[in-house]
């Protein structure tokens, strides 16, 4: 028995405009897994795949060791799935509704309900209709976060909220995984969310996936060079560069694969090599889109 | 267990560094002494709220350096090492030093000149006799 909860194998989705795949993609117990891509790619279509709510044309995909969508009912038992686009319905509380998902799921934890309300500065006979976009996104983390679910997935938690929101949020998110038995996948644009947080990290663009590792190897690979060319030096191509803008005497180089061997490789050309940048998550992803995307067209 | 660790987003060193930069800070202020039990990676991860990753990377590392010693299933604490204070600032010294000696090989300096100049600000800050024996102490 593995500790994977979740394992997609080459899934495959046809659309009349849009295409998925082929998307495999696997998470550990004990990890937060940040999904980046931009609108469209196929974010909340793998969510939801995962969640057995769209049927996939090929591949399989397991949530909680379950076949999707066979045996998704046990695999939901312990899956929180929030997404931007669900919606609290009707003229109720939100204490309703907190009663309402506690009746449906044994492992409601009240004590630890009541934690978040105050935590999110949330009041439970506050009127759905009445929340503002950022607490009726903290209502709906609350409805998932105290049924301590094994899996966490969660479709731009933290998209449109103010600082502190967001603060209050990731706050609970890292509180998750003190557990080592549970995960989150989340999607997001920000970028430095997802950096903060991520132990691993997918880019999605296009309905492929681009990139998968550990944060750490993405942040400590990927390097811009700032290099001097002087007249009659002609830069070698290297393999892993993704990008060189030359301007004059003055080159920008963006590596995937950075070791201090690149930098000697240039000198012996002729080039002196000025500056070695690191690169924050988004100009890291900014940069990989941009060179899948020259990759695919030409 | 709380801890006091502030990672910042302005810092253009990555996480990881800097949360091994406070952990020595804390050894070679004497917060933290020898055999002092150090927060676990994910108590830590959701205290600084950066990831479980980062942390244990961060820890790794201080390991290596001897700085730390994590044993299973208890937990990780300072390293009991009698030089780990002055180890420690050795290193940082070292830091500023290699930063210094980097600059002037990007000048084009020979080591004798960097080590003239060394010299000469050296007793710049501490002109008297006094001033040196205090700092020999």
């Amino acid at each position: 028995m593995t500790d994977r909860v979740i394992e997609v194998v080459g899934v495959e989705k046809a659309y009349r405009f849009f295409r998925l795949g082929s998307v495999s993609l696997e998470l550990e117990a004990g990890q937060i897994m940040g999904f980046v891509g931009p609108n469209g790619a196929g974010k909340s279509t793998l969510m939801r795949i995962l969640m057995g709510m769209i049927r996939y044309d090929r591949g399989a995909v397991r949530v909680l060791g379950h076949p999707i969508p066979e045996e998704q009912a046990s695999a939901k038992r312990d899956v929180g799935f929030v997404s931007e686009d669900m919606r609290l319905h009707g003229n109720v509380t939100l204490a309703w509704y907190m009663k309402f998902v506690a009746s449906i799921y044994p492992g409601w934890d009240a004590a630890y309900a009541d934690v978040l309300l105050r935590r999110f500065n949330l009041h439970a006979d506050q009127d759905i209709k009445a929340l503002s976009h950022g607490e009726r996104v903290k209502a709906m983390l609350l409805l998932v976060l105290a049924r301590r679910p094994r899996l966490l997935l969660l479709d731009e938690p933290t998209t449109g909220l103010d600082p502190v929101a967001r603060h209050e949020i990731l706050t609970e998110l890292m509180a998750v995984v003190e557990d080592e038995r549970r995960a989150i996948l989340f999607s997001s644009h920000n970028t430095q969310d997802v950096e903060q947080i991520s132990d691993q990290i997918t880019f999605i663009d296009r309905g492929r996936i681009i990139d998968s590792s550990d944060k750490e190897t993405f942040i400590d690979r990927w390097r811009r060079l700032h290099l001097d060319v002087p007249s009659g030096v002609t830069l070698p191509s290297l393999q892993d560069v993704v990008e060189t803008k030359t301007s004059g005497h003055i080159a920008v180089v963006i590596t995937k694969a950075y070791s201090p061997a690149i930098e000697s490789i240039y000198q012996r050309a002729g080039a002196q090599v000025r500056e070695v940048q690191r690169m924050t998550l988004e100009e890291i992803f900014v940069a990989n889109v941009m060179s899948n995307r020259r990759e695919a067209e030409r | 267990m709380h801890s006091d660790l502030v990672i910042s987003q302005a810092d253009r060193r990555p996480m990881y560094l800097q949360i091994m930069e406070q952990v020595r800070r804390r050894i070679a202020v004497g917060d933290w002494a020898p055999g002092h039990e150090i927060p676990s990676i994910r108590a830590l991860a959701a205290a600084v709220q950066v990831s479980v990753i980062t942390v244990k990377r961060a820890y790794l590392e201080l390991e290596r350096a001897g700085i730390i010693v994590t044993r299973q299933g208890k937990g990780s604490f300072v390293a009991e090492s009698a030089d780990l204070r002055t180890r420690l600032q050795h290193g940082e010294l070292d830091e500023h030093l290699s930063s210094a000696i980097e600059v002037g090989r990007q000048l084009g300096l020979s080591p004798t000149h960097v080590e003239k100049r060394l010299r000469e600000l050296w007793d710049q800050k501490a002109p008297d006799d006094a001033g040196k024996k205090e700092n020999e102490r």
